[in-house]
């Protein structure tokens, strides 16, 4: 199967610029000045069917075509790569091995969206990533790829790099704006949305490190060829990142729609240890959980929704039979509750009671009620927030004690999990 | 004008206008914490979700703004389940101490509850622990453990006073309230956040464990603290004197004009109170060598009125701007009109202070415009003149309304022309080097203690109403000259401020056409005059 971001993934080996430039690098951004006006970019990357790629799979190009640029304010760019997201490391790869890819890509979007200024947000943790792109920004702005009139075409463009400290909810396109903009991340109220009313009160195009990747393949080859890849009206290849239980855990570059059977036996090599599967969180930890009965499933973001999960940020963390899925939702929430910026009521109080409860349930001081009122709290902490972590957290709080009932149950009646006797051991006490 | 219907009524609204806006104009009560009117919209509640027909979710009332042909409901079953959960989730870490919260009987987590929760806990887990009860300025306190996050406080100190004391810090649960390091809230308007606390979070350091609220009583009533005016409520009791060490005024709270100070007030002026309860003239005293002795009103009243009718015209008054206009009209018939004195003056009691651009004015008193539009005016040359005249034994007596002459002017000229008057009255409600050496002390009530009017800066006539009785002897300035008129022989006749505002309009063109009642909410119009106004009185207005 072709490779497209992923034939970059050497490992131990960055893609500096002249060796990317040498691959054919930098000619896609060069040509679209010739090729396309803004207007028609728009067209060719919604034909494409690319998607959001950081997980809320919105059209790419129908999201460039909410900017209105008409308001005598400059327009903004900004890259979204956070990646916070429990059980997604693509974007680390791209930073890591394409940095490049990154910058055409962004370049093809400013010049969709009249864009001179755009900001890398990048996720504090990744600190090898951050340096490996500012060199990679130094080199571009030497080739004269940035800057003032780059290409020698009349259009500039500044690219800024900023590291986030941190936190989680800073990966929220509207809490990355507050954060970059100097704030605390807490995501605004909408509307206005970002293409409106965005960063420093701008419009403001927020895309994904990989969407924006992808836009040099497009460019090259056609979207009808790219969209064909995929499934449909979600066009092209798409990065999973897959962990867990897994033979060969890591990034593949997958066509959107294929079966999860497939990601998981074909190309991560099967379970560990030739056990056997208990369950697949599909889209990153915010996921509603699968059961082994459910893999069949194309891996879209249609199709998952139909499945009542979501395909969200491709993390795909599969569970072999020796998880103890009372465990696994007792770190989940720890996750969310420690991760909740704490403006919204049912979020703040949510997920932190969640949590107290379900770390009674793993200390064996469960009661058989708990579980119904977990499921209740999680029915009002989804739904009634800004934003959607509140909603993030109630998919796994919802789906696992519904598609692993019994193992709850005998977990709460026994003290101690039925799968993994030592489970209580392994919970650390926060 | 977009058109929409709420819980099925139809109303029409500006455009612009937030659906929890439009829903209490429309009789449907919408619950919330962090909405004020004031303040930028936060929407972190969520207590005040609402369902819009043709959108999904539920959504806050506070930010979406009304759209023609919206259908909204505000009291569905499902809008009714999801208030309930939103209270049980502020309770979760909610001490719960009510018992001895200040907050108890004007909470709004109490009030919410009785109304849209109602319902078993269920929370077995420990509460969180955060810091309680510690000071964060002069004027406030703060327990973080009863906050509830709303952040009105912080947009408050971002957005109003816009001095930035305040923030969020941390995340999550454990997120709480906190004044920036090496800060304190400590600006001139910090009194305000605990109005705006719906819960018992910031409690005033003032009123802490003085006296549950629900033994206050509330009167609308205007700060005298300075000429703006700010419209007030003074919450008093006067049922439990074994509070509060009797004092009978407990606190006092802005009360929302939209015209003169909004929904706020300073702290200077919240905490002007104490003076009605502290260090008051209370009885009718007549000064002599070696002996003071109290009189009632008909000989203190009968003795000054032969003193000064043996005077013939040698007396001097001073006036203060803090009497009310009521007061200042009373006072120009009396002096002025019956007894053609000359040497009235206007004397400011209070020196000029801070002003900003907010609600703050430097001119400590409520009604200098008032004074004004009666007829009165500030001259420091006339005052010297008096003083000198006093001194060389030109007048008589003279009659002192309120002030302290003593540290408003040179205070051993004062005492030489104390020394060489035949007499002096001091008509105040309370004590001060003054009413130490007058001849007669009269115990005049506090603004608290009758109704009346002020003028503020911009020319605007407010009514403040009475909230007390007065204290001891005392009584309202315009009463006791009315019984010394009858004195005289040249009677007044009011029983009421009413009358005396009623007759103002008719004749002062700076009150005409006003209603006494019709300016005790919101005032009057904004009327500004030059000079006095007063046709018929102009006659006597050269002064020595």
């Amino acid at each position: 199967m072709e490779k497209l971001i992923s034939k970059y993934f050497v490992p131990g080996k960055t893609f500096w610029v002249d060796e990317y430039i040498a691959g054919g690098g930098y000619e896609a951004a060069r040509s679209v000045f010739e090729k396309f006006d803004a207007k028609g970019l728009i067209d060719e990357v919604k034909k494409s069917n690319l998607r959001g790629l950081g997980g809320a799979g919105f059209p790419a190009g129908m999201k460039w075509s909410l900017v209105p640029q008409t308001t005598g304010k400059p327009v903004y760019l900004v890259v979204n790569g956070d990646e916070g997201e429990p059980g997604t490391f693509k974007d680390k790869y791209i930073f890591r091995h394409a940095p490049h890819l990154l910058l055409e890509g962004m370049m093809i979007a400013a010049y969709a969206n009249n864009v001179h200024k755009a900001y890398i947000y990048i996720r504090g943790e990744y600190v090898d990533e951050y340096r490996t792109m500012a060199r990679a920004l130094d080199e571009a702005y030497a080739k004269g790829f940035l800057g003032k009139k780059i290409f020698g075409k009349d259009f500039d463009l500044e690219i800024v790099l900023h590291r986030g400290a941190g936190a989680y909810i800073c990966g929220e396109e509207t809490g990355l704006l507050e954060s970059l903009e100097g704030k605390k991340g807490f995501p605004r109220l909408k509307p206005p949305f970002p293409a409106v009313v965005g960063l420093f009160g701008c419009p403001t195009v927020i895309n994904n490190v990989e969407t924006l990747s992808y836009l040099r393949f497009i460019v090259e080859r056609g979207a009808d060829w790219f969209a064909k890849l995929g499934s449909e009206k979600n066009g092209g290849l798409r990065l999973f990142s897959v962990s867990g239980h897994v033979k060969k855990p890591g990034v593949y570059e997958l066509p959107l729609g294929i079966p999860l059977k497939e990601i998981i036996y074909d190309h991560a090599g099967g379970i560990r240890n030739d056990r056997k599967l208990k369950a697949v969180v599909p889209g990153g930890l915010s996921a509603a959980i699968l059961r082994s009965d459910e893999i069949e499933v194309g891996m879209d973001f249609d199709q998952l929704r139909a499945k009542g999960t979501m395909a969200g940020s491709a993390g795909v963390m599969v569970f072999d039979e020796t998880t103890c899925m009372v465990s696994a939702l007792h770190v989940t929430m720890r996750f969310y509750a420690h991760e909740s910026c704490g403006q919204c009521s049912p979020c703040r109080e949510g997920t932190g009671w969640v949590h107290k409860i379900l770390q009674r349930i793993v200390e064996g001081r469960g009661r058989i009620e708990d579980l119904n009122n977990l499921l209740d709290i999680c029915s009002f902490m989804g739904g009634t927030t800004i934003c959607a972590l509140a909603d993030g957290a109630a998919m796994p709080l919802r789906s696992y004690p519904e598609k692993f009932r019994a193992e709850f149950e005998d977990f709460i009646r026994s003290g101690k999990s039925i799968v993994t006797p030592k489970a209580k051991e392994l919970v650390s006490h926060h | 004008m977009p058109k929409l219907t709420i819980d099925g009524k139809e109303i029409e609204v500006a455009p612009g206008t937030r659906i929890i806006e439009a829903a209490k104009k429309n009789g449907s009560d919408v619950p919330y914490y962090c909405y004020h009117p004031g303040l930028s919209v936060a929407g972190n509640c969520r207590m005040c979700l609402v369902e819009v027909e043709k959108m999904p979710k539920l959504q806050i009332s506070c930010h979406m703004t009304c759209q023609d042909g919206m259908v909204v409901k505000t009291n569905t079953e499902k809008i009714l389940k999801t208030r309930q959960h939103i209270l049980e989730f502020l309770l979760v870490n909610h001490p719960l101490d009510c018992p001895v919260c200040d907050q108890a009987g004007e909470c709004w987590l109490q009030d919410y509850y009785m109304k849209h929760g109602l319902y078993d806990s269920r929370v077995n887990e420990d509460k969180l622990k955060k810091k309680k009860a510690y000071s964060i300025g002069p004027t406030v306190m703060l327990d973080q453990d009863r906050c509830i996050l709303c952040s009105r406080c912080v947009r408050f100190a971002d957005e109003i006073s816009k001095t930035h004391e305040l923030g969020i810090i941390n995340r999550g649960d454990h997120s709480q309230i906190e004044v920036f390091p090496g800060m304190e809230l400590n600006n001139p308007y910090s009194g305000n956040v605990v109005d705006i606390c719906p819960v018992g979070a910031l409690t005033d350091k003032d009123f802490r464990f003085k006296k549950r609220v629900w033994y206050l009583r509330s009167t609308d009533s205007i700060c005298s603290g300075c000429s703006r005016g700010c419209n007030i409520q003074i919450q008093y009791s006067t049922e439990r004197p074994h509070h509060a060490n009797g004092e009978r005024v407990i606190r006092l709270k802005p009360r929302y004009n939209e015209l003169v100070n909004q929904w706020w007030m300073c702290d200077e002026g919240r905490y002007s109170y104490k003076f009605h309860d502290h260090n008051r003239i209370e009885a009718i005293l007549r000064r002599e060598p070696h002996k003071v002795t109290e009189l009632d009103w008909e000989t203190a009243i009968s003795e000054i009125a032969g003193k000064i009718q043996s005077a013939a015209g040698k007396i001097g008054v001073l006036v203060s701007p803090q009497l009310s206009n009521e007061d200042l009209w009373v006072i120009r018939r009396v002096f002025q009109e019956n007894l053609k004195v000359k040497n009235l003056l206007l004397v400011s009691p209070n020196a000029e202070g801070f002003q900003d651009d907010f609600l703050i004015r430097s001119d400590k008193n409520p009604n200098s415009k008032g004074a004004e539009q009666l007829g009165f005016t500030y001259d420091a040359t006339a005052l010297q003149s008096l003083l000198e005249n006093c001194r060389q034994g030109k007048l008589e007596g003279l009659i002192v309304f309120g002030q302290d002459l003593f540290s408003v002017l040179e205070a051993n000229l004062v005492e030489k022309a104390l020394k060489a008057l035949r007499w002096s009255v001091m008509i105040s409600s309370n004590h001060n080097l003054l009413s130490e050496s007058a001849t007669y002390v009269l115990p005049a009530a506090t603004y608290a203690e009758e109704e009346g009017t002020f003028t503020n800066f911009e020319g605007r006539v407010q009514k403040f109403e009475r909230a007390l009785y007065p204290l001891g002897a005392s009584l309202p300035e315009w009463k006791i000259l009315v019984n010394l008129s009858k004195a005289l022989g040249q009677p007044v006749h009011y029983e009421e401020a009413g009358e005396i505002f009623k007759e103002m309009a008719g004749k002062v063109k700076a009150f005409e056409g006003f209603d006494f009642d019709a300016v005790s909410t919101g005032g009057s119009d904004v009327r500004t005059f030059a000079a006095p106004t007063i046709p018929e009185l102009e006659k006597y207005d050269n002064i020595l």
